[in-house]
């Protein structure tokens, strides 16, 4: 067992794929000998060579689109987007292309590429830095979407993407980049795909994903406090959804909590309710309820405290949830 | 922006660095080249130009002691942004040092009814246009996302996502044309759209599409292109393989590189393409050669990817220094002016230093005004749902 942060598990989880795997190359804005604005990609470049650690021109559609044609030619771009707000110059190759590709060559194309996206907000920037997008992808048939949540996921699940032979896009939680937690590089890893309860508990579901596990923890704590009884569920995958993980500890608590930074209009949440109601209508004791970023563009930074799912708001629903 | 955002991370070069720092060659840095618009050497020489002199032909002395007044007072009130940033006060911001010149030069060659589309870095040109400083700080304090009123200066609010804005002012430009504000030789008229960018932003679709765009519909635009030889850290060999203002004669207009650090070319260069903007001659790209001198924001650090040497080199073309040495060689401002100047700067520093402490933090519920223009139901129930909740937490402490 190693502590390390969020950051350092994502980069020794691309050095380890990168000493495994010729073919698989980095590409993004500024992450040479910067390392990425996060750092994520620290040293590779130095140990790795320029050709397969590639500062691309400021331009994410280029960056995109220059990956789908390296993963024709049969490599393995592990492509770095530097904020969630930049993707969407990339969007049209994410979402015509790279997700459609396997469909329309009838089978004989694979794109394995993976798109890492550091996620949603937290971190006092400046417009477009703290978005939360998953659910435009997840909505999207021929993507997987995935959002680790600490240490030991960040280090197992990037080397597990980049083996996909699926394109993945790969959420990190960026206000958790700096989190440490322990790693064991030697166990066996848990599957990507797989949700993972991280409390248990018998009182009430919450479901999250990335930034907001940390944040269910200590609501999960702070409510045995008071005689709560939280059962937390990572849900580490977005699409596909482990429902089979979801659905079993609802059974057991008949109440469900999910949990956000995403607007909560069509994000999510919403799909975890309509496939919880259909699949578990007899066992739930209350409506599933969400909490989210309101629907409304990010606000300033000041406001964002306001705006983002925290403690008291998780516990809110709970206590609804529970009374109802 | 961008936000190199390693909060709390050492940004200090480790020792080995510095070593390496200290027996690696001195970069070659470009001067710019024998095609560069220049009136002044960086020695503050007026160098003579047949085809460019004549556009300072209507500037008096006083003008010319005003571009110096702006030049200090914006690198004053970028200096303090700095400070505040730095003091917790600032979430983040984007200094224009070694760049005032480029954006003093160009935003005074700008007639009222023109408009300007920035980036984020675009403070001297706000001046310019008259925008309170004050506003640029809201942004980056995280107050709100650039608080002015775009319309009142004709500058439109920065744009962070980069390259975005040179659409939006082609096709704001295209507008100009159908409203028949091109061309009729009405000084008071005629309107010139400029388009800021920077050398990374020459990479992006969008930039590029705005060429296409501005070129077939023979918009009044003029492209102006910041080059500050970084993109972050990516130097312009990233970006480009050739001089960026070569780029423009591909898309069929005219590109010129003009000294950014020499105010008085760029404002002849600027005032040229400006002019033809408005009397319909079409587009003109402009890359004005410049450096950045400080971090790309404060949250960059800049030992990682570049050597102190080339910041020396281009100390020596400080646009500052180079306008005071013309000012004084030809006697156009005297010491008591230079010092009046420099006080003006600290007053100017204090206020908007007290204005940024004295800030009002914006309300919660702020948040929900001016999403949709008319009423919309999701809206007004959260916001409902919103001040519930927090009226909750006053009756019942909350948890
Ligand atoms: C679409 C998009 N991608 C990435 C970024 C992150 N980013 C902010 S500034 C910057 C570099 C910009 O360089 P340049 O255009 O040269 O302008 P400068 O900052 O030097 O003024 C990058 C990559 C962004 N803001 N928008
Ligand atoms: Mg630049």
């Amino acid at each position: 067992m190693t502590s390390m942060t969020i950051a350092k598990g994502v980069n020794n989880g691309l050095r380890a794929a990168m000493e495994r795997d010729p073919k698989v190359v980095l590409m993004g804005e500024d992450i040479g000998k910067l390392g990425g604005v996060f750092r994520v990609t620290d040293g590779l470049q130095k140990d790795f060579g320029e050709d397969r650690v590639i500062d691309t021109p400021l331009a994410e559609a280029g960056i995109v689109g220059t990956a789908i044609g390296m993963a024709l030619r049969g490599y393995r771009p592990v492509v770095e987007i530097q904020f969630d707000g930049f993707i969407y110059p990339a969007f049209d190759h994410i979402v015509s292309q790279v997700a459609k590709m396997r469909a329309r060559s009838l089978g004989k194309v694979r794109l394995p590429m993976v798109i890492r996206i550091p996620v949603g907000g937290g971190i006092g920037a400046v417009e477009h830095h703290s978005e939360s997008n998953e659910a435009y992808f997840a909505h999207t048939a021929g993507l997987k979407v995935v959002c680790c949540s600490n240490a030991e996921d960040a280090y197992w699940m990037i080397q597990q993407a980049i083996e996909s032979d699926d394109p993945v896009l790969f959420y990190e939680p960026k206000r958790r980049y700096w989190d440490k937690s322990e790693v064991d590089v030697s166990a066996a890893p848990r599957e990507l795909l797989k949700a993972q309860v991280v409390r248990e508990g018998a009182d009430a579901t919450l479901v999250a994903y990335g930034p907001m596990v940390k944040t269910c923890l200590q609501a999960a704590e702070a409510a045995a406090g008071e005689g709560k009884d939280l059962e937390v569920i990572d849900l580490r995958s977005l699409s596909p959804l482990d429902l089979d993980t979801v659905a079993s500890s609802v059974e057991k608590t008949g109440r469900t909590v999910v949990v956000h930074e995403a607007s909560t209009f069509l994000g999510m949440g919403a799909e975890i309710a309509a496939a919880l109601q259909q699949r578990c209508f007899y066992h739930l004791e209350a409506p599933v309820l969400r909490v989210g970023g309101y629907n409304l563009p990010y606000p300033p930074s000041k406001l964002e405290e306001e705006f983002l799912p925290d403690l008291d708001r998780v516990l809110d629903a709970v206590d609804r949830s529970l009374a109802f | 922006m961008s936000d190199n955002a390693v909060a709390g991370v050492s940004t200090g070069p480790a020792e080995d660095d510095v070593l390496a720092e200290l027996t690696a060659p001195v970069p070659e840095v470009g001067d710019g080249g024998p095609e560069m618009v220049q009136l002044l050497t960086p020695e503050g020489q007026r160098v003579e130009n047949t085809e460019y002199d004549h556009y300072l032909d209507g500037l008096t002395d006083e003008d010319l002691r005003g571009f110096y007044r702006d030049l200090v007072l914006i690198r004053r009130v970028d200096a303090e942004a700095t400070a505040l940033q730095r003091q917790g006060e600032l979430g983040i911001w984007a200094s224009l040092l070694g760049q005032e010149a480029a954006q003093v030069g160009s935003g005074r060659a700008l007639r009222p009814q023109d408009y300007a589309f920035p980036t984020y870095r675009e403070h001297g040109v706000a001046w310019c246009r008259g925008v309170n400083p004050l506003n640029l700080l809201g942004l980056f304090r995280g107050v709100n996302h650039g608080g002015w009123d775009p319309n009142e200066k004709n500058f439109h609010l920065y744009t962070i996502v980069i390259g975005a804005q040179t659409l939006h002012a082609t096709g704001y430009a295209m507008g100009v044309q159908r409203d028949g504000a091109v061309g009729t030789g009405d000084p008071d008229r005629d309107t010139a759209v400029i388009a800021y960018f920077g050398d990374g932003a020459s990479a992006q679709g969008d930039v590029n599409e705005a060429f296409v765009y501005a070129a077939v519909n023979n918009a009044p635009v003029v492209f102006f292109c910041q080059n500050n030889q970084w993109a972050i850290s990516e130097p312009n060999e990233r970006q480009t393989r050739i001089p960026l203002y070569q780029r423009a004669r591909g898309f069929g207009f005219p590109g010129v590189r003009v000294d950014g650090n020499d105010v008085l070319a760029v404002y002849a260069v600027a005032t040229q393409a400006l002019n033809a903007a408005r009397s319909g001659q079409g587009p003109t790209f402009i890359e004005a050669y410049t450096y950045r001198m400080g971090a790309h924001t404060t949250s960059d650090d800049p030992t990682k990817y570049r050597v102190s040497a080339e910041v020396e080199v281009w100390k020596h073309r400080d646009p500052i220094e180079r306008l005071k040495s013309c000012l004084v060689h030809q006697a156009k401002a005297d010491q008591g002016f230079f010092d009046a100047v420099d006080g003006e700067a600290d007053e100017l520093a204090a206020q908007v230093r007290e204005g940024c402490l004295t800030m009002p933090d914006p309300t919660g519920d702020s948040m929900f005004d001016h999403v949709y223009v008319e009423p919309h139901p999701v809206v007004e129930a959260e916001r409902r749902e919103f001040a519930e909740y927090h009226a909750g937490f006053a009756t019942e402490g909350g948890h």
